[in-house]
């Protein structure tokens, strides 16, 4: 299962990650050998296996919708890099 | 007095009493870490202040206060766990400056019952990795060979429990992360069942297997531990809705009665691939096993074969996930020279994450993306379901199952670095109980001829940790190994 460079290209913009010449190299390798070890899993035959997602048997735990009072906003503000008038501030997107 | 020497309840004891005060007790681990630290790299960050001020104010609060085993006993915590006002890193790049304004729940729980946090310990970047060297703030290594690796992700936490840096330290694991270090530095590590303890307030990697547990020098210790963290948190909505256990009172109560107990023996994990003489100490200790009337019974997991493939399909996937919040926006590392969003968003990832991080995130998003979903992610849940499906027959069958820890002792640091999928295999005991959710307890039960230590792993039922605990804890008592320290430490 090889990983072409373009492949590897559109991952990296799925992600969001700029990837240099040397990484799309290097991941298009060692990705390329990870998934042909995962191909053993093609042994099994799953076709009337349901897919388990999670261990926990339970689904959709809801709460009171009762509110309750947040008392750490300015405490949230200083993790962020750029604040402005209490709010978050990010670049415009183009 | 030899401090290091004793376990949670004797020293416990001697606070109460007020036979030894907890400033020198916190004083003794920091002489240890002056000592040894610079050598080991077992912290990211040491809260020496703090901690003895803590100590020096407990010690003057000791009728007053609440007393249990907790009050007053150092403890260190992986940094992927959130600590207020205490910077939470990762071991990455991306989060080096990062305070959370909150407590992880394990850690609220702790805090409450007056523990005392030495430091926050080293890890493989996001907990990605089986040997510490992902970490951005350089290895932790191991206390046994300075050489060698602790074993990951919670590297940092096994080598501060080994040296005595405190007396337990809450890992989390994954794939592995807690029981594989321990195995590699000679501690117990105890990965309780998914949805004992809270999740809330770890930095997310993998949401499905993810679970907080304690590393420790003894079984004991685990199992006091064990107690304070459990519990329902209606901020982790996979948390069950289950009573909390005194594992410690249980497994005094049991240490004479693990007659009859049925160990099955996963016979797929002594094959080829498995340390010649870590075999040796596993079937000694199956030996020990049946001297203490437990009944020995082979069993077959033959899934099992593709608990490293299932796991490395689900755990990127559910990384590329997780990690999408690190946008350099709300937290964390912020690229400078970006001219518009979109560009501030690759150059952040790309220079906050480490080169594993960015494997794995590339894996996942490969593998959630259009077209492969099915191939990939949905045939992988799917064989999940089939293992899960078979351990619960053979549970049917035996009470625990008994496997090594590791394929091998700690390897040398860069000897598995240039291959990714060598570095997964050492994976391939874990993923029962990973995938699985049930909970599962990493034992000392032999040394190579270099001196190296190996763990012995007790699988037990989901909920069931005082089972696996009370096996540990006679195994313990019938050998010494636990009572071993790396010479470095004299």
């Amino acid at each position: 299962m090889k990983l072409s460079k373009k492949e590897v290209e559109h991952i990296a913009k799925l992600a969001k990650i700029k990837l240099t010449e040397q990484e799309k190299e290097k991941f298009s390798k060692e990705l390329s050998k990870i998934l042909d070890y995962i191909n053993i899993l093609n042994e099994l035959d799953t076709n009337d296996v349901k897919p388990k997602i999670q261990v926990t048997e339970t689904f959709n735990e809801g709460r009171e919708d009762k509110i309750i009072k947040f008392e750490e906003i300015s405490a949230l503000l200083k993790s962020a890099p750029k604040v402005e008038n209490n709010f978050i501030k990010t670049h415009k997107i183009k | 007095m030899e401090i290091y020497k004793l376990n949670i309840p004797e020293l416990s004891k001697l606070i109460k009493n007020k036979e030894l005060k907890i400033s020198e007790i916190v004083e003794d681990c920091f002489k240890r870490i002056e000592k040894l630290e610079p050598k080991i790299n077992a912290f990211i960050t040491i809260l020496k202040e703090q901690a003895i001020e803590k100590a020096k104010k407990l010690d003057s609060n000791i009728e007053t206060s609440k007393f249990n085993f907790i009050f007053g006993i150092p403890c260190t915590i992986k940094d992927i766990i959130s600590t207020k006002n205490i910077k939470t890193t990762a071991g990455s790049k991306i989060l080096e400056n990062y305070i959370p304004p909150f407590n992880a729940e394990v850690v609220e729980k702790l805090l409450n019952a007056n523990a005392i946090i030495l430091g926050k310990t080293n890890l493989d970047e996001f907990a990605h990795g089986s040997s510490t060297e992902n970490s951005a703030f350089g290895p932790t290594r191991n206390p046994w060979d300075l050489e060698r690796v602790p074993g990951g992700s919670s590297g940092g936490s096994a080598a501060a429990c080994a040296l005595r840096f405190g007396w337990y330290s809450i890992g989390t694991d994954t794939g592995g992360s807690i029981r594989h270090p321990a195995g590699l530095c000679g501690i117990v590590g105890l990965k309780p069942t998914y949805g004992r303890c809270s999740r809330f307030g770890l930095l997310a990697m993998t949401s499905s297997t993810d679970v907080p547990g304690p590393l420790t020098k003894t079984v004991e210790d685990a199992a006091i531990v064990l107690s304070q963290i459990q519990g329902k948190d209606i901020k982790d909505s996979t948390t069950a809705k289950i009573k909390s256990k005194d594992y410690y009172t249980f497994i005094l109560k049991h240490q004479n009665k693990i007659k009859n107990l049925k160990i099955g023996i996963i016979k797929e994990f002594f094959q080829e691939g498995l340390d010649s003489k870590i075999k040796e100490h596993l079937e000694n200790a199956i030996k020990i096993f049946e001297k203490l009337g437990a009944k020995i019974k082979e069993v077959s997991i033959k899934t099992a074969k593709y608990g490293i493939a299932v796991y490395y399909i689900i755990t990127p996937s559910e990384i590329s996930s997780n990690l999408a919040r690190y946008d350099g926006i709300k937290f964390g590392y912020a690229e400078k020279n970006a001219s518009d969003l979109s560009e501030f968003y690759n150059l952040t990832r790309a220079k906050g994450f480490g080169a594993e991080a960015k494997r794995r995130i590339m894996l996942g998003t490969y593998a959630l993306s259009k077209g492969y979903y099915d191939a990939y992610y949905k045939k992988a849940q799917k064989v999940r379901a089939l293992l899960i499906q078979e351990t619960e027959k053979v549970f049917q069958e035996v009470d625990i199952l008994l496997a090594p820890t590791s394929p091998s002792f700690a390897f040398k640091i860069g000897e598995k670095t240039t291959d990714p999928l060598k570095m997964y295999l050492e994976d391939i005991y874990m993923m029962i109980a990973s995938l699985g959710g049930y909970p599962a307890i990493s034992i000392p039960c032999g040394f190579s001829n270099e001196n190296l230590p190996c763990g012995m792993q007790l699988i037990g039922r989901r909920f069931e940790e005082e089972i696996i605990l009370s096996a540990g804890f006679a195994f313990q008592e019938a050998t010494n190994f636990h009572k071993k320290f790396p010479s470095i430490m004299f």
